[in-house]
């Protein structure tokens, strides 16, 4: 067996709205989607890298009260949540199809530091940063 | 009465947020409150009170910000003079921005350019483009409040020597 991490959670606002982003929109797959009650274990994944999984997880109960809930809400909301990078072949390629299933860009594809780069929010708020590989 | 900041609504946040990422994206522009407003959907009284309780300072400091912080990686990243950095990141004229850059930064913007470029880079791993957030400056007091006190200090030192 390999070692390593296995899964890391962003928290979103809705979790049906973070499905039809990451997956319709961004090309994720749904790894694991298991409620119990309230609570909704819900994982996607890369197309290209079967080892690592993202939680899409909603602040709230049982696990948060309901003040904790409201800041975490806040603190997404207001894109305070660190940076994400998605690493792709040809960022400008990326940016068209993603701009075109409407997904909200910040920043579009600029040259520099010898690559491209450019970056968008999930509609929670959380930025990801997206990467053209080098070389 | 100001509310606790996580005491907003989230909903608002984001598209608070939503004004906060444009100008980020062409901090050169103008940015008046009623354009930002019209981006968030809401009032411009409105907008400029919730985003400051957001983001802890007024939109219009934001964006100085922004440009002292893109002006500041030119200086450092490219050959650009210093008066065509300040009419690309938006300032109207050279004095404004020189003088916008001092009370940021503290030095001139000549300085900074010598001492980047001595300093050198040992960032080598971590993705550029969010070093230049690093290098971002702050700003927690008002541009003209942070002159107000300087010349205040100045005029303190003065007295103070003047009666030794």
């Amino acid at each position: 067996m390999n070692q390593g991490i296995d899964v890391v959670g962003v928290y979103v606002r809705d979790q049906d709205e973070a499905v039809a982003f990451y997956v319709d929109k961004l090309g994720f797959r749904i790894h694991t989607d298991v409620k119990n009650g309230e609570y909704r274990w819900l994982t996607v994944q890369h197309p290209e890298q079967p080892t690592f999984q993202l939680g899409l997880f909603k602040p709230g109960p049982p696990v948060h009260d309901e003040g904790t809930a409201q800041s975490l809400r806040a603190i997404v909301a207001k894109g305070a949540m660190p940076p994400l990078v998605l690493v792709v072949k040809d960022c400008r390629a990326a940016y068209d199809r993603l701009r075109g299933k409407g997904v909200e860009f910040m920043q579009e594809p600029i040259d520099r530091f010898g690559t491209v780069d450019a970056g968008f929010r999930d509609p929670s708020g959380n930025g990801w940063k997206m990467i053209q590989a080098r070389g | 009465m100001v509310e606790a900041a996580d005491s907003q609504d989230p909903e608002l946040l984001r598209r608070l947020l939503r004004a906060k990422d444009r100008m980020d994206a062409a901090s050169h522009e103008e940015w008046p409150v009623r354009r930002l407003a019209r981006v968030s959907g809401v009032s411009a009284a409105h907008f400029a009170r919730s985003f400051k309780e957001a983001f802890g300072v007024p939109p219009h400091r934001y964006l100085l910000t922004r440009r002292i912080e893109r002006a500041t990686a030119l200086l450092r990243e490219t050959e650009m003079s210093i008066t065509e950095i300040a009419f690309h990141t938006g300032w109207g004229s050279l004095g404004t921005f020189g003088r916008t850059f001092r009370d940021i930064t503290g030095e001139n913007p000549g300085a900074l350019r010598t001492r980047g470029r001595a300093a050198g880079r040992d960032l080598g791993r971590v993705p550029n483009c969010i070093v230049s957030a690093a290098h971002r400056p702050h700003l927690t007091t008002a541009v003209s409040e942070k002159r107000r006190r300087s010349v205040a200090g100045t005029k303190g030192l003065r007295k103070l020597k003047e009666s030794k």
